[in-house]
């Protein structure tokens, strides 16, 4: 278990709105957390920070080295409905996009990238789709291009947010057993709205109203939840496979 | 009749313009309509008319003064379009406004009359000078090589410029360099088709295109091509009735367009029937 990246009480927001309070977070290479919070609560604010799409107002960020030497790759699956559906593209050259880094100059995929970009592809089961463009695509299937799209550089990080939304159960579900099996290779932090779903996945559950509360543990606290400041909805009709949480004192 | 018509250096220059109009709308215009800045566009084209009024005050060439006014008008609504506190279509509608103004305002400082200002409103690719055509020639050789040196990161930022700035690209760079290249290239093209109509050219020819094919690439090789006729068969239209070119490019244009739609209709229907549905 060795450290990715380290959060040092990180004030951050757009403008003069100051969103996050010093927010301190350690990701480590085999956590899978997630991370929920009622809406505006800085739940993205918190992925652009580690992204390096916005900087701090105050605090630090900082990447560690892992003994392969640096790699400070983070594969990220934004928000579909923030991309251009109509945009001319072929699902191979998203994935391909993935392998570039930093100021490349003209030239041509090599061959070793394009072999990447196919394993990749099989892994996640959308071989198929490779030559089509992504206006004809699902919203299943678009998302899990762009989970391609993250994978394909061999991050050591991978952060996703709101993956389940726009899709149904079904893929919702493969995409958690995809994400499982890619948290033994990386560490997962993903965003979601649907509290309960993901503590059933995730290893460890962040919440983000302003500051953040984290345990390390996949068991959402009553302060947890009094930061939501919403129960969670539980509607049930027969038999249903469930998780029961455990009761948890501080 | 081409071959008489090709006795007249006039004729000459203007085919070898649309020509080079063709390349440099083809290639900017794919960038245009993907990222979906047509009225973008269409304010910087209107804002360099102020430009053109500067340059007609001053006593020098209208192109250069029109280039740099477009280039500043272009960087500066991508600042703008950065910052929050203007929305980016109001900041544009400013713009295109202002830049219109100025124009007018020193055209009629200007002593005497403005001879040829309606050259530059609608455009005439009859009497593109020597140095135009050279202008039109160095820009369309720059988009060439900016865009094979940077193709696939100008296809990555234009898709999705959130992720390539995850990876460490210079997005803001780039961004503001192929701005102020859109600028460029309308600023260069408006003694063709003039102000009124040079967004034509760079809108439909990829609207077509974009009907046969959806990869980057061909859109922009194949919307050069679809320039190429427009412009042509708007010039030969422009001869025989003896009516502005530019009005006759866009009409030949738009023509284009619609025989393309009736023949994807066709093409439909007899798939459809195929299947007997």
């Amino acid at each position: 278990m060795s450290k990715i990246v380290e959060l040092k009480s990180v004030f951050a927001g757009y403008n003069n709105d100051v969103v996050l309070k010093d927010v301190s977070l350690e990701i480590y290479d085999d956590d899978f957390i997630g991370i929920i919070g009622p809406n505006g609560g800085g739940k993205t604010t918190l992925l652009n920070v580690i992204l390096g799409l916005i900087k701090p107002f105050k605090g630090s960020i900082e990447f560690y080295n892992n003994e392969k030497g640096v790699n400070n790759k983070i594969g990220y699956l934004p928000q579909t409905n923030k991309i251009d559906k109509k945009f001319p593209i072929t699902v191979k050259d998203v994935v391909l996009s993935g392998l570039l880094y930093g100021n490349v100059l003209f030239g041509r995929y090599s061959k070793g990238q394009k072999q990447k970009a196919t394993e990749t592809l099989q892994r996640i089961g959308i071989c198929d789709l490779k030559d089509i463009t992504i206006g004809e695509l699902s919203g299943g299937q678009m998302q899990k291009v762009l989970l391609a799209r993250a994978i394909v550089s061999s991050p050591r990080l991978l952060i996703l947010d709101e993956p389940n939304t726009f899709v149904d159960n079904q893929f919702e579900g493969e995409l958690y057993e995809i994400l499982r099996q890619l948290n033994n290779e990386m560490a997962v932090v993903m965003v979601s709205h649907d509290v309960g779903t993901i503590s059933s996945y995730v290893k460890t559950i962040a919440c983000v109203n302003r500051n953040l509360h984290y345990h390390r543990s996949n068991i959402i606290s009553e302060e947890q939840l009094a930061s939501y400041n919403c129960p969670i909805k539980l509607i049930t009709h027969g038999e249903v496979p469930h998780t029961v949480l455990k009761k948890h004192n501080h | 009749m081409i071959s008489e018509l090709l006795q007249y250096k006039f004729i000459v220059n203007s085919l070898i313009a649309g020509i080079l109009a063709s390349v440099s709308c083809g290639i900017i215009g794919t960038y245009i309509v993907t990222r979906r800045m047509v009225f973008l566009s269409g304010g910087i084209t209107h804002a360099s008319f102020g430009g053109i009024g500067i340059g007609y005050y001053l006593g020098f060439n209208p192109v250069i003064s029109a280039a740099i006014f477009g280039i500043l008008s272009a960087l500066g609504i991508e600042y703008v379009s950065k910052r929050s506190d203007i929305r980016e279509d109001s900041a544009i509608g400013i713009l295109w406004s202002f830049g219109m103004a100025i124009g007018i305002m020193f055209v009629f400082l200007t002593p005497g009359y403005a001879p040829n200002l309606m050259s530059y409103l609608f455009g005439s690719i009859l009497t593109v000078s020597l140095i135009d055509i050279w202008l039109m020639f160095a820009l369309s050789i720059l988009l060439i090589v900016v865009f094979s040196l940077f193709y696939r990161l100008i296809l990555f930022i234009a898709y999705d410029q959130e992720f390539a700035r995850t990876h460490q690209i210079a997005v803001s760079f780039f961004n503001y360099l192929l701005i102020s290249l859109v600028a460029l290239t309308i600023v260069l093209n408006i003694k063709v088709v003039g102000i009124i109509l040079v967004i034509s050219l760079l809108t439909i020819p990829q609207s077509v295109a974009n009907l046969f094919t959806k990869n980057f690439k061909n859109i922009m090789l194949a919307s050069i091509v679809i320039a190429l006729i427009g412009a042509f068969m708007g010039l030969l239209i422009s001869y025989k009735i003896n009516i502005p070119s530019g009005a006759s490019i866009i009409f030949s244009l738009v023509m284009i367009f619609f025989i393309a739609k009736a023949l994807l209709a066709i093409k439909r229907k007899i798939l459809l029937k195929k299947q007997n549905i």
